[in-house]
């Protein structure tokens, strides 16, 4: 069967993970307008990565589980940036902003 | 279990007759994990998407219902889930390499860190619930002024829609943490009885792969209710 992580492999994602979320505690206390969403969307992303590809170990797993789980990301991807288009687009957001 | 024929030399036990090989049916078996997994990414994506939608109609209202979180909690929290994370795959790791003892003990810590987990968000409701911040629950529902927070109550109607998302999307995750705790128990059960080996730990595998899951929804749900909108001042 797939390799096996490391257990030096599997430790330092965790103390990776750890840093990134006091990372994202704390820089959330800086006013940065609509970057404070951004910012914190990007680190939970990056974070996100990190659990799938190797604590979950879909790196090695076999091509179609890969393209299931491209799916999954592309479905996500349709059902958010769809509707924010057709919310921004009809202008129904009330007052204006994004975030 | 059928009378294994001659012909096969060398049949593990843990081989359905449906599949060929076991690395076959491990892929199988982690391809239909991962379907499920779809499902649920679209149960959460659903709220999700509906949180984006309401987060931007109502931005004044939702940045008042932050100063009701306590990021400290939900930081806290989020360590925990990694951490029981780190334990999950290191059990899953443990069964790989056949390692019973520390299977079963990376096991009970996972559990561990869960329930830890679900009592704190126990601790962080009972104070919605003193503070008069559940929603639809007659005479726990008080969206006045206070002096800690002045100004908030032109916000009443709309931060109840927003309290209403906290307490769904969180809610949901904490079931799917008693789920994965007691998804856990079994797994642990059935490797005392000796279940697994190392050319079998197919159940070890998947349930991770849930429990993991299970974190990944925290990644998000804890920046998008506890840390957007902290630096906001009142209006």
């Amino acid at each position: 069967m797939h390799s096996a992580p490391s257990v030096r492999t599997l430790v330092l994602v965790w103390l990776t993970l750890t840093i990134m979320t006091i990372v994202t505690f704390e820089v959330s206390k800086i006013e940065m307008g609509e970057w404070n969403i951004v910012v914190a969307l990007l680190i939970a992303f990056f974070k996100m990565m990190l659990v799938i590809l190797i604590f979950m170990n879909v790196r090695s797993e076999s091509p179609l589980t890969k393209l299931f789980v491209g799916a999954g990301f592309f479905w996500m991807v349709l059902l958010l940036g769809q509707v924010a288009i057709d919310y921004i687009s009809r202008s129904w957001m009330p007052e204006g902003k994004m975030w | 279990m059928a009378d294994h024929s001659s012909a096969v030399a060398e049949h593990n036990p843990n081989l359905r007759h449906h599949f060929d090989t076991m690395e076959q049916q491990f892929d199988s078996a982690t391809l239909g994990m991962w379907v499920f997994l779809l499902t649920e990414i679209m149960f959460f994506g659903g709220m999700f998407c509906a949180y984006m939608i309401y987060r931007n109609m109502y931005p004044a209202a939702f940045a008042s219902t932050s100063k009701h979180m306590e990021p400290f909690w939900g930081a806290t929290n989020t360590l925990v889930l990694i951490v029981s994370s780190l334990t999950m795959a290191l059990a899953v790791r443990a069964a790989r390499l056949g390692q019973q003892k520390a299977l079963q003990i990376l096991l009970l810590l996972t559990i561990f860190f869960g329930l830890c987990f679900l009592g704190v968000k126990g601790v962080e409701y009972h104070q919605h619930w003193v503070d008069k911040n559940v929603p639809l629950i007659a005479g726990h529902w008080d969206y006045s002024n206070s002096e800690e927070f002045p100004n908030q109550a032109q916000y009443a109607k709309q931060a109840q829609i927003l309290f209403c998302f906290y307490f769904f999307m969180t809610g949901f995750h904490a079931l799917h943490m008693v789920v994965g705790v007691a998804l856990m128990l079994t797994i642990f059960f059935m490797a005392r009885r000796g279940k697994f080996n190392a050319s079998y730990f197919t159940p070890v595998e998947i349930s991770g792969l849930y429990w993991h899951f299970v974190d990944i929804v925290w990644i998000f749900l804890f920046p998008l209710l506890y840390l957007i909108g902290r630096t906001k001042e009142m209006m």
